[in-house]
């Protein structure tokens, strides 16, 4: 079961990590939660065969039902809009409240419409509060990536989008590298766009489980760039993500610095902040607070 | 998760033999006959018995050969598998 | 029938246990010192096969045999004996022998013929335990530690006339050693004791060389014939080439906890000592600690006990002064005694763990990581039964060695399958829990109260990547997983008796109905 305090809020939580796990395996399912991932991404969609969707469906939805999750994040990845398996699982899924959907290929802002509109639906029929149900849009196709912009401003619903590396490569027709000159338009377009709508962005998985040096790398330019997160395939991945997101210590002397004189100015009731004689704006101060709330989750900081 | 009533009209399979699974085997039958093989059987036997009655029951299934062989799937896992089984049997998704 | 320390029912005649350090050595009523022998110079030791061994030592019913099992899955020996002494007509024999493996299956066939009609070992697992499981052997097997096999024998409690002693390499007067020819297997720690202390002593060989031995585990003076054979064992079963780190991500985090554990109870530090398994998280374990030990520039004293390659290179590298091995896993190992021999020591079975000597090495060990089939509310640890009652493990060196050591940490998966490795009540108790400090699972570590350290550790070990919870609330939790097993129906016969290792019982195994 999924058991949230009533202030819980998904777009406040942290997601460094988001581990796949394919949804039609219970010794893998029941043990996904012990590698300390902020959150776990059921699959029902790529890792399961056509005649195991339905098979798939049922055990994840059971899990949602009957297993502790506790503190780790859980989403669904359901099968696309194109697909048959779309709207039985959504009718599976929602009404067990998962922290979020996860959604494949999305390639414009009428996809996003269209599944605001049939979970509405789902939402309605099983008296849930409409609207509930956060998604994430997957972009993976050249005109996904494209539509970037406007998929992120499409809902309400939509809380965070991510970039979907191996199907985006195979739509491109070139292949996935260790050093992913390939990904940085795309990587850098849905980080903007997420920005600009005022949502997250995770990143795609790596996907060479014995290249750590390449993964901390990846992890490293994610966080970077601006991206929360990044999806993972494997558990051994979650130390290299975790240490490629953790803040640098000088950054973190600096955002305690602002937040400091922050703090101080609200105290004396001033509305500038300011830091060596500098001024501070708004959305630095945020990012500082940000970064703060990170490094705690690190130790770094009490 | 299962909407009543369920029929078994056809011979269907769920799950498999992967440790913590259990491969569950329904065929038509004019009686309810539920055997039961399971590398847990001394502890757990009883308890599969009765999660196994209680699906059945919730899709108001009156007959079948039931079959399940267990290597020790938790309780969510046996469910899931008998509701795949079940809903197979039925002639897929309702 | 008397209720123990830990609750266990023990049957007459066998003295119920009151507790770890509680039983003072006694000699046995009838006590017989080892025979003690009259070679004349020129005297022949080698005999042409075991056939001759049998007759020459004068061995007949009634008697009592050992072996070793320093050849694990791999052994020939016990079983080529066991066919020369069925073939030879003799009955009702008692075997001693360190342990069983699956290798000696076939000694099932003289269990069911009454060839033999007693059996000690520390292991008792595969065909030989469902048999005796199900009630066929009429007398209760006695498991015992490594430690109590050495006290028993030591003390007299159990006489051995003749030792079958598999050699890897033995010179024409009957130097020994273990660590050199194709069925190398390292330390002779549990064989040490028989050599000492049996009325005769047969070596078994496939690699007979020319008087000296370089290399000397066990002397001239102990052994009486030599008979040499085409192969003592199986080399791909004897040694693995190198005990390999898992990877299943389960048992790793299981042993990055653990070495945090080690790290935040204060015990790892210079000069400390170490000891841990050979599978899953135990070793797992010893890879995380190095990491901490090299980037915190500590090194310890020493590590023992089952020793593999992993923990011989550690040595080499400077992070033990000492290596202490009782019985050797991997050719890394083997390799490590036979070529460093004052760092990688060769032990004996009582030095490692008899209780009932001036000091063994166990009683200066700081931190051991123990493995469980399961564990109760109480700590006490399962090691030998299965969840369905039917024994498939061994005593080994684990009660041992949770006695002696100062922090004693259980490492498991919560659960395995369906199975609560956490649970209410255990099937067989080999370890009393007043001896186990701590248990460390992937989803939660709990703290002994009844433990020595248990202030310090409650408060250490609060912030791990694993909840600090009670022993209960750790139960509770394997629980809401699998659900709470029914209790297995047992019979009324005893077909095992689980000897602590000072000679009480601490439990016994009955029949499963």
């Amino acid at each position: 079961m999924v058991k949230r305090s009533k202030d819980f809020d998904v777009t406040k939580a942290l997601r460094r990590t988001l581990l796949y796990v394919p949804g039609n395996n219970p010794a893998v399912l029941q043990d996904c939660i012990i590698y300390g991932c902020d959150c776990v991404v059921l699959d029902l969609e790529d890792a399961i065969s056509i005649d195991e969707k339905d098979a798939a469906r049922h055990l994840v939805a059971a899990a949602l039902k009957h297993i502790d999750f506790e503190e780790t994040l859980i989403s669904i990845r359901i099968n696309g809009t194109d697909t048959q398996y779309f709207d039985e699982d959504i009718e599976a899924i929602v009404p067990l409240k998962p922290d979020f959907i996860r959604i494949p290929k999305i390639n414009c802002k009428e996809d996003v419409h269209y599944i605001d509109q049939r979970l509405s639906e789902v939402e309605k029929k099983h008296d849930l509060p409409i609207g509930i149900t956060k998604i994430e849009p997957m972009l993976e196709t050249a005109k996904g990536i494209r539509n970037a912009f406007e998929i992120a401003e499409a809902s309400p619903r939509v809380f965070s989008m991510s970039v979907g590396g191996e199907d985006l490569t195979a739509d491109l027709g070139i292949k996935r590298t260790s050093t992913e000159e390939e990904m940085s338009f795309a990587r850098s377009r849905v980080v903007f766009a997420a920005k600009a709508a005022g949502i997250q962005a995770i990143d795609t998985i790596f996907g060479d489980i014995n290249d750590e040096e390449g993964l901390l790398c990846s992890s490293r330019n994610a966080y970077m760039m601006g991206f929360s997160g990044k999806a993972l395939i494997n558990p051994r991945q979650v130390e290299g993500i975790h240490k490629g997101f953790m803040p640098d210590v000088e950054d973190l002397e600096k955002a305690k610095r602002i937040v400091d004189a922050f703090n101080e100015a609200q105290r004396k009731g001033l509305g500038v902040v300011a830091v060596n004689g500098r001024m501070v704006d708004a959305p630095v101060v945020k990012r500082s607070l940000d970064l703060l709330k990170l490094a705690k989750s690190y130790g770094m900081v009490n | 998760m299962v909407k009543t009533p369920m029929k078994i009209q056809k011979k269907a399979q769920a799950g498999s033999l992967e440790s913590s699974d259990v491969l569950i085997t329904v065929a038509p039958s004019d009686k309810l006959t539920i055997e039961i093989t399971s590398i847990v059987m001394n502890q757990f036997g009883e308890i599969i018995r009765e999660v196994v009655q209680e699906v059945l029951n919730d899709a108001e299934i009156t007959c079948g050969e039931i079959i399940i062989n267990d290597r020790g799937a938790l309780e969510y896992a046996l469910r899931a598998r008998l509701t795949t089984a079940i809903k197979r049997a039925n002639g897929g998704e309702e | 029938m008397t209720l123990n320390k830990v609750g266990r029912e023990i049957p007459k005649p066998f003295e119920p246990y009151k507790g770890p350090f509680t039983r003072p050595p006694v000699y046995p009523k009838g006590y017989k010192p080892k025979m003690l022998r009259f070679k004349q110079p020129g005297m022949e030791k080698i005999l042409p096969s075991i056939k001759d061994a049998i007759s020459k030592t004068g061995l007949s019913s009634g008697m009592t045999v050992s072996f070793h099992h320093h050849l694990r899955n791999g052994d020939a020996v016990l079983n080529m004996v066991m066919e020369q002494i069925a073939a030879a007509g003799l009955k009702d024999m008692t075997v001693i022998s360190s342990s069983l493996t699956t290798a000696h299956d076939p000694l099932l066939e003289h269990m069911q013929s009454g060839v033999v009609t007693k059996i000690h070992s520390s292991g008792l697992r595969s065909a030989i335990g469902n048999y005796v499981s199900k009630g066929h052997f009429e007398e209760p097997v006695i498991i015992r530690s490594h430690g109590g096999r050495a006290r028993c024998i030591e003390c007299g409690d159990v006489h051995i006339d003749v030792a079958f002693l598999a050699s890897p390499t033995c010179d024409t007067y009957g130097n020994v050693n273990g660590c050199m020819g194709p069925s190398a297997c390292g330390s002779l720690g549990y064989a040490i004791i028989d050599a000492l202390y049996a009325d005769q002593v047969v070596a078994v060989t496939d690699n007979l060389i020319p008087y000296p031995n370089p290399r000397i585990s066990i002397g001239q003076k102990d052994v009486d014939f030599i008979v040499e054979v085409d192969s003592i064992g199986d080399p791909t079963k004897i040694a693995s080439g190198s005990t390999r780190i898992t990877t299943n991500p389960k048992d790793l985090i299981i042993a990055q906890v653990t070495a945090d554990v080690i790290e935040q109870s204060g015990f790892m530090k210079n000069g400390m000592s170490f000891q841990t398994g050979t599978g899953g998280s135990s070793l797992a374990v010893a890879k995380y600690l190095r990491d901490k030990m090299i980037a915190q520039d500590i090194k310890g004293s020493f590590a023992s006990g089952g020793i593999t390659g992993y923990l011989a290179s550690m040595a080499k590298e400077g992070l033990f002064e000492t290596l202490f091995d009782v019985q050797t896993f991997d050719l890394g190992g083997v390799a490590s005694l036979r070529e460093n021999p004052l760092l990688h020591r060769e032990m004996c079975a009582s030095t490692y763990a008899n209780p009932h000597n001036s000091g063994c090495v166990v009683n200066n060990l700081d931190v051991m990581i123990l493995s469980a089939l399961e564990i109760d509310t109480n700590f006490n640890v399962n090691v030998i039964t299965g969840s369905n009652g039917v024994p498939r493990g061994a005593s080994g060196g684990h009660s041992d060695t949770a006695a002696g050591s100062k922090l004693g940490i259980v490492v498991c998966p919560l659960f395995r399958g369906r199975n609560p490795t956490v649970k209410e009540r255990v099937e067989t108790i080999v370890t009393p829990g007043e001896t186990v400090d701590v248990v460390v699972t992937e989803r939660g570590l709990a703290v002994n109260p009844e433990s020595k350290h248990s202030g310090e550790l409650q408060s250490n070990l609060k912030n791990l990547k694993v909840p600090l919870l009670s022993i209960e609330e750790l139960k509770n939790k394997a629980y809401g997983y699998t659900g709470k097993p029914h209790e297995i129906r047992f019979g009324e016969k005893t077909v095992a008796v689980i000897e602590y290792r000072d000679g009480s019982a601490i439990d016994v195994i009955r029949n499963v109905k």
